[in-house]
């Protein structure tokens, strides 16, 4: 049986426009795109051009430091475009889809032949290491590998369904030869999963429950010196089908949710794909939405016209909102304007039905004066406040004092949602870790 | 709605930065987020956002000090007609009384206070902050109600600068803004705050025969042991006129039943910490204790009864509008058990042991103020050394 950790701090948000299991094929998307701004910490370089043949899990990009990790295409055909923005920096590699070919490799079974399996499939890329919350770095043994087997974001659909199940005893195993320590998996409750080469823990309670960060905490928090690798079960799947039969699997199961979504349900296709045709017909109407990819927490904002975004799970489409004109909103008495304060009427109706939500951020943006906000949402033995102030600061001895090593942005995105005086702090946090990260190499 | 924003829209360019009213863009851009909200979309990180924002949080507070602010008018009027004998009154004579006694003192406090914060936004390019709003309301009601308005005037002006601005404005002060200006009327004009002549508005009438102006505790720091507390006009207050406030002092915060109904709807709506309100409540209940069991006639104040001293002065209102302050309380849960409590006791301490001061809670509210940040670090500090101890690497 595994043990049961209690999550008590946290805060499902009632999102319309959950995602049936229903799966549809995505058969017409041709074009597929890898963002290496998904993948934080190594300076990726591209080696391949525009025009060039390419089989599915070929390098696209690789690391500049060790030359080892790569980005792979996820789809065999023509290198579309390297598209490059501002000084060069490269935005995305986008790969046109001819043929359904693989890169096939021998299956690996020592740790070297799985490390470097991993890295040159692109797989390694999808693990990310705290400190700092990058890819991992490629001579650094972890002390352990924490993996999630859930999501439990707004409106985010089942991390695993019934053709990966298989494949991710094996993964854990290929994972387990990569530590010393432990692998530790989490997962939600009653989701019946068992393994003999991961310890298992089954996480209950609201959202952020099934982020790694939550579990790590709840686990074996991370120290000052010490390592560790954190990942989602699908990529572990990947690995356990990679390691063992020596075929890559960029297939991914993506929920379409939101409340713009006319008929919310799954689809399958590959990492990186172009949204336009997931959502051909399924927006309630084009003009005023924003699309998500990801979760509306911590996802990316792009158009009809962009693509499909690590870690390739959920799209989430809401109204954006920018031409509403609220007269007086701090007088609402709108009973569908969501606040967990209780400070509208809304709550009488039960604040766990669904609510109209759109992109604004509903207020005028504060020094920091409501207090313990952040703690109500954020299960950690961490003073958010204090934290954010000694990144807002600078002062690197006190963020390390205070737990900067135990977080990744994600973690503070339910504070910035509760967030009074509506504060960027995602974006404060990775800012802090990249400098921190730049200070301390 | 949609014809005036299109007009304001169309006067906006004028206000920004090279437009005929620049200089007043920081106000142009307060009145105009509070007649429509903004459509600032987020950028980055979370898409959507808590309906919840810092104007509302101060409305809110706003809302919760209603019910002292009417009563506490209806009371200026009850006690004008008590003090000057007039016996032919009705509801709506004693609340108009009091409601035109105590409006200048409001617009003052509105109009120096919000006029300082609109000069500062403007020289410093932000926004206006709300923080003044409830500041706004709240030093009225704990002033006197014959304090002059140039008084108020001067000390708003005092607190806003030198409390708040100086330190960056709203979010950024170590003491509460309200409690400054207060402190500052009775130390800096202490004849015209204190005493029997301030309390009651007798409106340039006369007084009746046996009239005493003094508060309950005034009196109880004037006397000589274990005095009975007396009204207006000589009648002894019963603990039920002491719980719904019907005895004269600074004007909003005499009716605890009132304070009970705004601490309802602060605690109801998240805007304030129950642990705060729970640990002052408790600590000065304490405090009383101990200084009842230890009566003395050199200390009459002690001859009090615990609920007695939580429902008279300023106390619970203290506790339960100035304590619960966010920006100058402690920040970390513990933190906050710790504040309130000592808020409590230390109030308690001033009000039976220091004759001088017949009133303690703005001072334990200030002093703790200078301490919040304090008890915060070791609370934090408590926090880091776990975290040191699980380390392996020592620095």
């Amino acid at each position: 049986m595994a043990e049961i950790k209690r999550i008590k701090r946290g805060l499902d948000i009632p999102l319309k426009g959950e995602a049936s299991l229903s799966t549809s094929e995505d058969t017409t998307t041709t074009l597929f795109a890898i963002f290496p701004d998904d993948f934080p910490g190594p300076v990726w370089k591209a080696v391949v051009k525009a025009g060039d043949k390419v089989k599915a899990g070929q390098a696209l990009l690789k690391d500049k430091a060790s030359g080892k990790v790569c980005l792979v295409a996820p789809v065999s055909g023509t290198v579309e475009e390297i598209h490059r923005g501002e000084r060069r920096h490269i935005e995305y590699v986008s790969v046109r889809k001819e043929a359904d070919e693989y890169l096939e490799a021998a299956p690996a079974r020592t740790p070297d032949e799985i490390k470097e399996r991993l890295m040159s499939f692109g797989l390694w890329a999808m693990m990310r290491q705290r400190p700092f919350d990058i890819v991992p770095e490629a001579d650094v043994e972890p002390r352990d590998i924490f993996v999630t087997a859930f999501d439990s974001a707004p409106l985010a659909g089942p991390m695993l369904n019934d053709e990966m199940k298989p494949w991710l005893e094996a993964g854990l195993e290929a994972l387990a030869k990569l530590t010393r320590g432990k692998v530790y998996l989490g997962i939600a409750p009653n989701a019946g999963i068992s393994s003999k080469a991961a310890e298992v823990f089954e996480f209950q309670g609201p959202h952020p429950a099934g982020n790694v960060g939550t579990q790590i905490a709840a686990i074996k928090p991370v120290n000052k010196g010490e390592t560790v690798w954190t990942l989602d079960a699908r990529t572990v799947c990947r690995i356990g089908m990679l390691c063992s039969k020596g075929r890559p699997d960029y297939s991914t199961w993506v929920a379409v949710t939101g409340p713009d979504i006319i008929n919310p349900a799954h689809v399958s296709t590959r990492i990186g794909a172009k949204i336009d045709s997931l959502l051909k017909g399924n927006i309630k109407s084009s003009d005023d939405v924003r699309i998500i990819s990801g979760n509306v927490l911590t996802g990316v904002k792009v158009g009809i016209d962009g693509f499909l975004r690590f870690p390739y799970r959920q799209i989430c489409v809401i109204d954006e909102g920018a031409n509403t004109d609220e007269f007086m909103g701090w007088a609402s008495i709108n009973p569908m304007r969501y606040s967990v304060k209780r400070s509208f009427p809304a709550f009488l109706r039960g604040l766990s039905k669904p609510f109209d939500y759109d992109a604004r951020i509903k207020g005028g943006h504060r020094a920091m004066i409501l207090s313990g906000e952040y703690d109500k949402v954020f299960p950690f033995d961490i003073y958010p406040e204090y934290l954010l102030k000694a990144i807002i600061a600078g002062d690197i001895d006190r963020m390390e004092k205070l737990g900067i090593y135990e977080v990744a942005p994600e973690d503070f995105a339910l504070p910035e949602f509760v967030d009074t005086s509506k504060n960027e702090l995602q974006k404060i946090v990775r800012n802090g870790l990249d400098n921190l990260r730049k200070e301390l190499s | 709605m949609k014809g005036l924003k299109k007009k304001i829209d169309s006067v906006k360019p004028q206000f920004e930065e090279g437009g005929k009213f620049s200089k007043l863009h920081s106000v142009f851009d307060g009145f105009y987020t509070f007649l429509f909200t903004p459509n600032e979309t987020s950028r980055s990180g979370v898409h959507i956002h808590d309906g919840n924002d810092s104007k509302r949080t101060m409305i809110m507070v706003v809302l919760a000090l209603l019910p002292c602010c009417l009563f506490g008018m209806w009371n200026i009027g009850l006690q004008h007609a008590i003090a000057t004998g007039d016996m032919d009154h009705n509801f709506f004579h004693l609340f108009f009384y009091g409601f035109f006694a105590a409006l200048p003192q409001i617009v003052t406090a509105y109009v120096v206070g919000l006029g300082i914060e609109f000069i500062v936004a403007q020289i410093r390019g932000h926004e206006i902050q709300e923080g003044f709003l409830v500041s706004g309301i709240l030093i009225p009601m704990i002033c006197p109600i014959d304090t002059p308005c140039w008084m108020i005037a001067v000390a708003v002006a005092f607190a806003v600068i030198f409390a708040k601005e100086v330190f960056g404005g709203t979010g950024y002060n170590f003491l509460n803004v309200a409690l400054v200006t207060r402190a500052f009327l009775f130390f800096a004009y202490p004849s015209q705050m204190s005493g029997d002549n301030v309390f009651v508005s007798l409106g340039g009438l006369q007084a009746v025969d046996g009239f005493s102006g003094a508060t309950p505790l005034g009196q109880l720091a004037a006397s000589d042991g274990a005095a009975q507390v007396l009204g207006v006009n000589g009648t002894p207050l019963s603990f039920t006129d002491m719980f719904m406030g019907y005895y004269p002092g600074s004007w909003g915060e005499t009716s605890t039943l009132c304070i009970l109904i705004g601490m309802v709807i602060l605690l109801a709506t998240g805007m304030a910490s129950w642990k705060i309100i729970l640990s002052g409540a408790l600590g000065g209940f304490f405090m009383a204790l101990v200084a009842n069991h230890f009566a003395t006639p050199l200390y009459p104040v002690t001859y009090l009864n615990p609920w007695e001293q939580l429902s008279l002065g300023g106390f619970a209102f203290a506790i339960v509008f100035m304590a619960t302050d966010p920006v100058t309380a402690c920040r970390t849960n513990t933190g906050k058990f710790i504040y309130g409590f000592l808020i409590g006791a230390i109030a308690i301490i001033i009000r039976c042991y220091n004759t001088g001061y017949p009133e303690g809670a703005m001072l334990a509210v200030l002093l703790m103020n200078c301490f919040a940040s304090l008890i915060d670090w070791c609370v934090v500090n408590a926090n880091i050394n776990r975290r040191m101890k699980r380390s392996l690497v020592k620095n």
